[in-house]
């Protein structure tokens, strides 16, 4: 029996006929037609709920409340938004945010991954579900255990700073230390997610790569850093755009944790967004700030891509 | 050298062990505050001891909230939301993997691109849409417009591409239809990919947060989420209600997680290292 292609499918649409049950009459679902029928929901809802908003969100970005409803007022809201000193410092918080959480977070994953794989390690099974298992706390919630852990005057991480001699920090109320401990929380939420990613690109490693090191007289910190870097730059990519994009969007955990404060040092672009949109009601403003959200991540995934020299 | 070896495992086992602790511990100590007195969570020194207070904290938690009725809505939201993104993404994913037609590649790279595009960004209309819609503050606002999941559609459809040619081709000579060969081949055969895939999104609806809270607006149309967010913006927060609410959100979703671990994990390595 020879199994045609796919392609050659396409050319020819009318299946063979049935053999078996030949009065069976040839149904509305044709080879031609199927992948369109089973397409069809996924395509309206993209339509209604994706592509209908963002065209949408593109033409309120040029609108502002009016007495009379809205009206276009052109590029009021972005020349606006370049003289909005509130939104530079938003812009300003959610990349402090990212330069220094991203790299420690990807360097704790590439470790912990490194030390789950060795092969000496038992109970991988374990560390691994204890590490993945704020993966699925709720951002709310994980906020709010923070909350309390942090609290200055009783929160458990001043208690163990006080008892190696250090004085207490406000993590809460302080602008610096606010951000440390927003930092701190989507480590804390993120570390082993990533962890599970990189673990699987270590696993796809092929072993004679560190055979043949290991006959050339290479040690282990050697290994490390010239098979196991360069062989997970894809997956480490991977996880670095997905991370990007995922604290362009940071949301839930100031909102949570500091409603945007001390002094606007925790209000994220997607807080300013959400505070012009459904606090005050400006959707032209806010449309406008969710451009600007949307070129950002265009612009990193791109930088990220060039950067690791992956040409597709 | 056998020194050497065993210095250097205890060292890796530490920092294996540490981890455990910064990870597990809050989770632990939400348990025990849930159990304890507002006033024995924050104590000097901190008590890691399961107290007797839970009855008391979910009665607190009940006067503030109607957590047993967001847990329902989480619920019912959840499930069917899942079922349906479940089903549309795995129709989707099947059509991609397994037949050759016009606009495929435009199509699929339309949803490729749309990942790029932050959820926020697609907020404020999709405010106005369900306003207009006469569907704000219902399940169907916060199922609706994720439906067609992008990511989802892009995980099913890296892992149909598996399903041999073949086993379609022989079943099209027997002269079934393309349905039934969707349902009675795609569907079986891909049901570890179908399971990780229901149980990403599963996961992204518990704790969605931002959607909800701008849709819903009746306390009792409340997820778990937003609930928990209310509760902890109240003035004087009373910490063992409050720990309490944590945990009704996290247990189930960290049980489900317990059971089906190689799904999740299997879930988001999928888009990862698949090539």
């Amino acid at each position: 029996m020879s199994i045609p292609s796919s392609v050659q499918y396409n050319e020819d649409p009318s299946p063979p006929q049935p053999k078996m049950n030949a009065k069976k009459k040839r149904s509305f679902i044709t080879v031609k037609r199927a992948p369109y029928l089973f397409l069809l929901p996924a395509i309206v809802l993209f339509i209604i709920f994706t592509v209908y908003p963002i065209i949408y969100s593109f033409l309120l970005s040029f609108q502002t409340n009016a007495e009379a409803g809205r009206v276009f007022v052109g590029l009021d809201n972005y020349i606006r938004l370049f003289q909005d000193r509130l939104f530079y410092e938003s812009l300003a918080n959610t990349f402090i945010i990212l330069i220094f959480q991203l790299p420690i977070m990807l360097g704790l994953a590439v470790v912990l991954a490194t030390i789950l794989n060795a092969g000496f390690i038992k109970l991988k099974g374990f560390f691994r579900v204890s590490f993945f298992a704020p993966a699925v706390t709720s951002l709310v919630a994980a906020s709010i255990i923070f909350l309390l852990l942090l609290n200055r005057d009783y929160g458990i991480v001043n208690y163990l700073l006080s008892m190696i001699g250090m004085d207490a920090i406000g993590w809460l109320s302080d602008p610096f230390w606010a951000k440390v401990s927003l930092i701190l929380v989507t480590t804390w939420r993120w570390t082993g997610y990533n962890m599970v990613i990189i673990l699987a690109g270590l696993q796809n490693i092929p072993s004679n790569l560190y055979e043949a090191a290991s006959i050339d007289g290479a040690n282990k910190i050697r290994q490390f850093f010239s098979i196991t870097i360069p062989q997970l730059k894809p997956v480490i990519l991977f996880a670095a755009i997905v991370s990007t994009i995922g604290t362009l969007q940071l949301f839930d955990e100031p909102y949570t944790l500091t409603n945007g404060g001390p002094i606007n040092a925790t209000t994220t672009i997607t807080m300013y967004l959400y505070r012009n949109g459904f606090e005050y009601f400006d959707f032209g403003y806010g449309s406008a700030i969710a451009y600007v959200i949307v070129i950002l991540i265009a612009l990193l995934s791109f930088i990220q891509f060039k950067w690791a020299g992956v040409t597709k | 050298m056998i020194n050497q070896r065993m210095v250097r495992q205890i060292l890796l086992y530490s920092l294996l062990i540490i981890g455990v602790i910064v990870t597990i511990g809050p989770l632990y100590w939400t348990i025990v505050g849930a159990t304890n007195p507002s006033g024995e969570t924050l104590r000097i020194p901190p008590n890691f001891v399961p107290g007797t207070h839970l009855i008391d904290n979910l009665q607190n938690l009940l006067a503030s909230v109607d957590i047993w009725q967001s847990l329902i809505n989480s619920i019912i939201i959840t499930v069917i939301y899942t079922l349906l993104a479940g089903f549309i993404s795995t129709a989707a994913g099947f059509a991609f993997a397994k037949y050759t037609f016009k606009g495929k590649e435009a199509i699929f790279l339309m949803f490729l691109i749309s990942m790029m595009v932050p959820y926020q960004a697609l907020v404020i209309p999709q405010f106005e849409l369900f306003a207009n819609l006469g569907l704000l503050d219902t399940y169907s606002a916060i199922i609706l417009p994720q439906l067609a999941y992008p990511f989802a559609i892009f995980l099913m459809r890296q892992n149909m591409q598996s399903i041999p040619d073949s086993l379609i081709e022989a079943a099209r000579i027997d002269g079934a239809s393309e349905f039934y060969i969707f349902i009675k081949i795609g569907l079986p055969t891909m049901v570890p990919a179908i399971a990780a895939v229901s149980i990403f999104l599963f996961t992204h609806q518990w704790n969605n947060f931002l959607w909800p809270l701008i849709a819903l607006i009746s306390e009792e149309k409340y997820t778990l989420p937003v609930a928990l967010a209310t509760i902890a913006g109240q003035r004087s927060i009373d910490y063992g209600q409050l720990m309490l609410g944590a945990v009704i959100s996290i247990l189930p979703i960290f049980l489900m997680f317990l059971f089906l671990q190689r799904y999740f994990i299997s879930g988001i390595i999928g888009g990862a290292v698949k090539e």
